[in-house]
């Protein structure tokens, strides 16, 4: 039976369970909804969920499995020695998914009976050709091995199928018997729905945690593999960054994380006072119809790829610092040689970052309660001694933390940095050279044709850990320094 | 009713500071202060009573021009400080509110060191030439208000940490520190526990030989306590002004003595 089948049919059943149910409790109380322990929705709600949640979890839990455990048996069938040289076994059991998968779609469009489909014989049949014929596109032919190895896949995978729906339906018509037989008008369905409410959220709060948990791991197991080829010292300590696939790299991370670094700075020496400026024009002296228009325009900025902010610095601004710097330029000095450099990805990141410290400052701001700036005018303080001595140095904890998110921000960008400072690694203090940056260098070691057991695809493991564990850091500062902010007013 | 009613009370005939004529308050649509006229003498506590919304607070709001900070409002008509228009053009509100400091009903002190909050205003006044000079007016400030035993050895603790009662009193020493002529307080006591109020009414009445006070209050018996002279506030209109000891023994009007009376209100 298809799978959609199976899901709309127990789906169905729990609408059915949803309508008994409601009905039993129901009669339950003599029509009376006031001898019921709880609403009638929730009766009906309790026999849907004991129809649907075990039944649709067992299928979820089952899918997952299924094709593991035939993949192992099967595979455990197969002679080393019908393994060809060049090959794997992973190779190998791939194409007997791919023939296994095109019987079943040979025999759906009618090319196959599927009596025909489990009698075929290698050498007999041509099974290239038919397969072929139904849209499956073979590399070789099927080997006799492979094709009886396909036989037994596909009929380990009916039998399963079948074995599934019956689990499945039999456990969605047991949760029905079951919470259909409890209720009756004193049986606490309400409780039960509420803590089937509470579980949903605690799963989707779990998704979201563990999945932080897997990134992180599978970065850490490919930054200790590294760490086991390329020794850790000179990968932190190494000033000289050279990848080279035939090998002999040196992988320093130092230039990287001084390009990094050298870019947030600017960016932020960019973003952190003209948001500020904004976010205090926005929200101490604009009236509410310039507020109205200027906050969402300003935001329209955070909505801006970040890939259209690369094309900026590529295609204008960088461009326009070296008529500005370069040889033949409006200042008659030659510190500029391409339109990439440092200065580049700097500004157009901290352009970037403007709605972000804006935004959140504007908040911050906005939550200086009014009797403070109450006080300060009532003592004759001018608007701007108002906002300099008491407004800002009030929502001063808030606007770190903003500034420090709008670091991480800055330290985690990539698409800029790629078109705008270049590709060199390298330790200069010149803003006007090309540089590049963590970011850019993980993009540039996963590309293209690279063995990943080599320690050049490796290091970018070990870079995205550093980068990680940075920006982690600065998150975690962040919100220290917020948390310490909001309770002073409470 | 009342704790202590000195009608006997020694009402000098003095100069006016604030004179009010026909003065009228919209907040948007609404007409929030209808017509008032009011004279509110030197060197005297005036209080300003009556139910709550009857613009009593509004119109103390409007003495040293804090309304100018609510987009939505608008004053007519005249109030004079010492015989000049303070909603004439020419007149800058930052030196008015210099001239007419205000106390609010929440305390209100910086996040700041006690210090520096009393420093605050002879700071962007520039009152003091230098540092000695700033440390005397704190700490005269800060014993104007009743406090300095308090915090003597502890001025550079923030004034957040303080506790209500200390930080209301804390929030006066703020407005005496920059020398106003004219302190206006709006119910400076509605959030203080009865000792605290006793203190700060303490205060009031010490202040009353330098300054002219005008007090919002909910609570009669402080009125009675601690002003000369009384003004009834009902529905945006000055009901009765006059001496306290008369409005509450012998109100002229018969919604005064409802509310005095507790019938209405």
């Amino acid at each position: 039976m298809p799978l959609l089948w199976l899901v709309l049919i127990v789906l169905a059943l729990g609408v059915v369970g949803y309508g008994l149910g409601r009905h039993k409790a129901m009669t339950s109380a003599d029509g009376d909804v006031r001898h019921l322990h709880s609403l009638p929705v929730y009766y009906g709600t309790n026999v849907s969920l004991f129809v649907v949640v075990p039944a649709l979890l067992v299928m979820v839990a089952w899918l997952i499995v299924q094709p593991i455990v035939i993949n192992n048996s099967v595979a455990a069938d197969i002679p080393a020695s019908a393994i060809p040289e060049s090959s794997t076994l992973g190779l190998v059991m791939s194409d007997v998914r791919r023939v296994a998968d095109g019987l079943d779609l040979a025999v759906t469009q009618g090319a196959l009976t599927s009596a025909e489909a489990s009698g075929l014989q290698a050498g007999v049949s041509d099974v290239r050709a038919i397969l072929a014929d139904v849209g499956v596109a073979l590399g070789s032919d099927v080997s006799a091995t492979t094709l009886s190895a396909a036989q037994e896949y596909r009929a380990m995978a009916s039998t399963a199928n079948l074995a599934m729906t019956a689990l499945v339906l039999g456990l969605a018509i047991a949760g029905f018997v079951y919470a259909y037989g409890r209720t009756n008008k004193d049986f606490r369905a309400r409780n039960v729905v509420e803590k089937a409410i509470r579980a949903i959220l605690i799963v989707a709060a779990s998704i979201a945690i563990l999945t932080t948990v897997g990134i992180v791991l599978s970065l850490v197991f490919n930054t200790i593999e590294f760490f086991k080829l390329y020794p850790a010292a000179d990968f932190f300590f190494g000033t000289t960054w050279s990848p080279s696939f035939g090998g002999g790299s040196e992988l320093g991370v130092l230039p990287l994380l001084w390009g990094t670094l050298y870019i947030s700075v600017i960016a932020l020496a960019v973003a952190v006072p003209i948001g500020l400026f904004a976010a205090i024009y926005l929200s101490e002296y604009a009236g509410p119809k310039a507020r109205g228009i200027a906050k969402p325009l300003i935001e329209v900025l955070a909505g801006i790829p970040t890939i259209v902010y690369g094309l900026f610095a590529l295609l204008t601004v960088g461009p326009l610092l070296v008529n500005v710097f370069g040889s033949g330029g409006a200042l008659g000095v030659d510190w500029m040689s391409g339109a990439s450099s440092v200065t580049t990805a700097g500004l157009v990141m901290g352009i970037m970052l403007i709605p972000f410290v804006s935004s959140l400052s504007d908040d911050i701001i906005n939550a200086v309660p009014q009797s403070m700036r109450d006080g300060s005018l009532g003592l004759g303080a001018t608007k701007s001694e108002t906002v300099k001595q008491v407004v800002l140095p009030a929502a001063l904890p808030g606007i770190v933390g903003a500034v420090l998110l709008a670091a991480s921000r800055a330290i985690g960008e990539t698409m800029i940095v790629v078109l705008g400072a270049g590709a060199a690694a390298r330790l200069s203090m010149n803003p006007l050279e090309a540089m590049t940056t963590v970011t850019a260098k993980i993009v540039s070691q996963l590309t293209g044709d690279a063995d990943f057991a080599s320690p050049e695809a490796l290091v970018a493991f070990a870079l995205g850990m550093t980068l990680f564990v940075m920006t982690l850091g600065l998150n975690v500062l962040a919100l220290v320094i917020v948390r310490k902010y909001r309770e002073q007013y409470e | 009713m009342y704790d202590n009613p000195n009608l006997e009370r020694n009402v000098a005939q003095q100069d006016t500071k604030i004179s009010a004529r026909n003065v009228q308050v919209f907040y948007g649509d609404t007409h929030a202060i209808k017509d008032v006229n009011i004279e509110i003498p030197a060197r005297t506590v005036t209080a300003f009573i009556g139910p709550s919304g009857c613009g009593k607070s509004t119109f103390l709001r409007c003495l040293n021009r804090m309304n100018d900070t609510i987009d939505i409002c608008r004053v007519e008509g005249d109030i004079n400080l010492d015989g000049e228009n303070i909603y004439d053009k020419r007149v800058d509100p930052v030196q008015l509110r210099a001239k007419v400091g205000m106390v609010f009903q929440k305390p209100n002190p910086f996040p700041k060191s006690i210090y520096d909050n009393i420093a605050y205003g002879p700071r962007i006044h520039g009152l003091a030439k230098n540092k000695a000079d700033l440390d005397e007016i704190v700490e005269k400030a800060l014993r104007r208000g009743a406090i300095w035993n308090e915090v003597k050895d502890r001025l550079h603790a923030p004034g957040t940490g303080l506790s209500g009662g200390q930080q209301q009193r804390l929030c006066i020493a703020r407005a005496v520190a920059t020398e106003p002529e004219v302190l206006l307080m709006d119910e400076p006591c509605s959030a203080l526990d009865p000792i605290a109020t006793s203190q700060v009414e303490e205060l009031i009445d010490e202040l009353r030989d330098q300054y002219s006070v005008v007090i919002v209050t909910h609570s009669m018996q402080q009125a009675a306590r601690v002003s000369q002279k009384t003004a009834f506030f009902h529905l945006g209109n000055l009901v009765e002004f006059g001496d306290t000891g008369q409005i509450f023994t012998n109100p002229q009007d018969s919604r005064t003595e409802s509310y005095i009376t507790g019938r209405i209100g």
